[in-house]
């Protein structure tokens, strides 16, 4: 049943009810493919991490690898709360190429979630799936790119295109939230209908840079 | 040679026996030949490359089919190089997946070089710590028998660091090209439809 549908309801139930409710994202069915708009978010925002868990859920993508960043957070949420995923955790974003050469050996579509500065590390590890032909989908929140305020951002992020196409991954670019959705999908079927890895680069410009010299005064707001 | 020290290829016999539906990963190098020279098999998976990766792989693996056993059988350089993997694998706590390190304390395809665990770095010490289910630091043949049944009963993950000669033997090829490497490991575990999904 639809979620969406339950949470609309007014909250006057039972207060037993709302444990049970509080699991209901563990057993969402597959959200209908449509613009959303998330209420926290700005008005013409696209809500493109609900569409892109929707696109997993859809492809069957049943082992999500990451490692964490501020502009997965939310995807990360809505993955760990669906029963359908396993969510592996990483130390290091190469760890995830082998996971999921694994997960396709046993018949398991998978989906690697980083930051454009994890992709440096993955460099030897990509010659697995080039090799041996096989699908692996990155979704890379990038860094080092649009308004930047750190330094050390810069070497990775700047090259995090010119790598990954060095080392044989097909690049898309998503550089506004409805861009987002689209490179997904196009990218969930260029990785598994073509059989080769395939990174969405989701730009800073969709994710939003971070002043740091902001984040040194006290602050309401819960920044990811 | 020490007459005492453990055999790799002897090792990796007795751990491949009557070996069943059994998932087998290969860390590149003399363990890719090891267990080739335990007999090639649809449902091996020999690394050519992705030094590090091999833990990963039977990670990704066990999570995919757990109901089969998983065996990752790798080299103590191999396993130094991802050691990561094994914090990954203790959260994830697959009962099926086994890694098993045959510890000659060298590189044994470049030269001969030392590696950290001839050093004294316990590599099962460190997947213990991680939280591995069961750890075995293996040094005597009475041991190695202990391995496979605990591998069976499927309570892991399972480590076992095995001390074995650093002797160099003859390299035997297991097929060479991944693409057609996989293929066969899909077809044996799902069927011929692995190949129209």
């Amino acid at each position: 049943m639809n979620t969406k549908t339950r949470a609309a309801r007014p909250a006057a139930r039972a207060p037993a009810r709302a444990a049970v409710r509080k699991s209901a994202p563990a057993r969402r069915a597959a959200a209908p493919r449509v613009i959303e708009m998330n209420p926290a978010m700005p008005a013409g925002a696209v809500d493109w991490p609900e569409q892109v868990h929707a696109m997993l859920v859809e492809a069957g993508v049943a082992q999500v690898a990451l490692v964490p960043d501020a502009g997965h957070a939310r995807l990360i949420r809505l993955c760990e709360a669906d029963s359908r995923m396993k969510v592996v955790r990483l130390t290091t974003e190469e760890e995830g190429v082998g996971l999921l050469a694994g997960a396709w050996l046993g018949g398991e579509k998978g989906v690697l979630l980083m930051q454009s500065s994890g992709v440096g590390n993955c460099i030897n590890m990509l010659s697995l799936p080039v090799a041996a032909q096989m699908p692996l989908l990155m979704l890379v929140t990038m860094r080092g790119d649009h308004g930047e305020f750190n330094a050390a951002q810069m070497p990775m992020g700047h090259s995090t295109p010119a790598v990954l196409e060095a080392c044989g991954v097909i690049v898309q670019r998503a550089d506004t939230p409805l861009d987002v959705p689209e490179m997904v999908s196009s990218g969930l079927r260029l990785a598994f209908n073509t059989f080769r890895p395939v990174a969405v680069l989701i730009g800073q410009r969709v994710i939003g840079a971070k002043d740091f010299r902001k984040l040194t005064k006290p602050t309401e707001e819960d920044h990811e | 040679m020490s007459e005492l020290q453990l055999r790799r290829r002897v090792v990796v016999k007795e751990l491949l026996k009557k070996r069943g539906d059994m998932l087998v990963v290969a860390g590149l190098g003399a363990p890719a030949w090891d267990i080739t020279s335990a007999g090639d098999h649809d449902n091996n998976f020999p690394l050519w490359g992705a030094m590090g990766s091999a833990a990963m792989i039977g990670l990704g693996l066990a999570l995919a089919q757990p109901r089969r056993r998983v065996l990752v059988i790798t080299g103590d350089g191999e396993m130094l190089m991802g050691l990561g993997a094994l914090a990954t694998i203790a959260v994830q706590k697959p009962k099926n997946l086994s890694i098993i390190v045959l510890d000659n304390e060298h590189y044994g395809e470049t030269g001969m070089q030392a590696t950290h665990t001839g050093f004294g770095v316990d590599l099962a010490g460190m997947a213990k710590a991680a939280g591995f289910a069961r750890t075995m630091n293996v040094t005597a043949q009475k041991d190695v028998l202990r391995i496979r049944p605990l591998i069976d009963l499927q309570r892991g993950p399972l480590f076992a660091q095995v001390k074995v000669d650093p002797e160099k033997l003859p390299l035997v090829l297991p097929p060479r090209e991944a693409s057609y490497i996989k293929n066969r490991m899909r077809i044996s575990i799902l069927g011929p439809e692995a190949l129209h999904q």
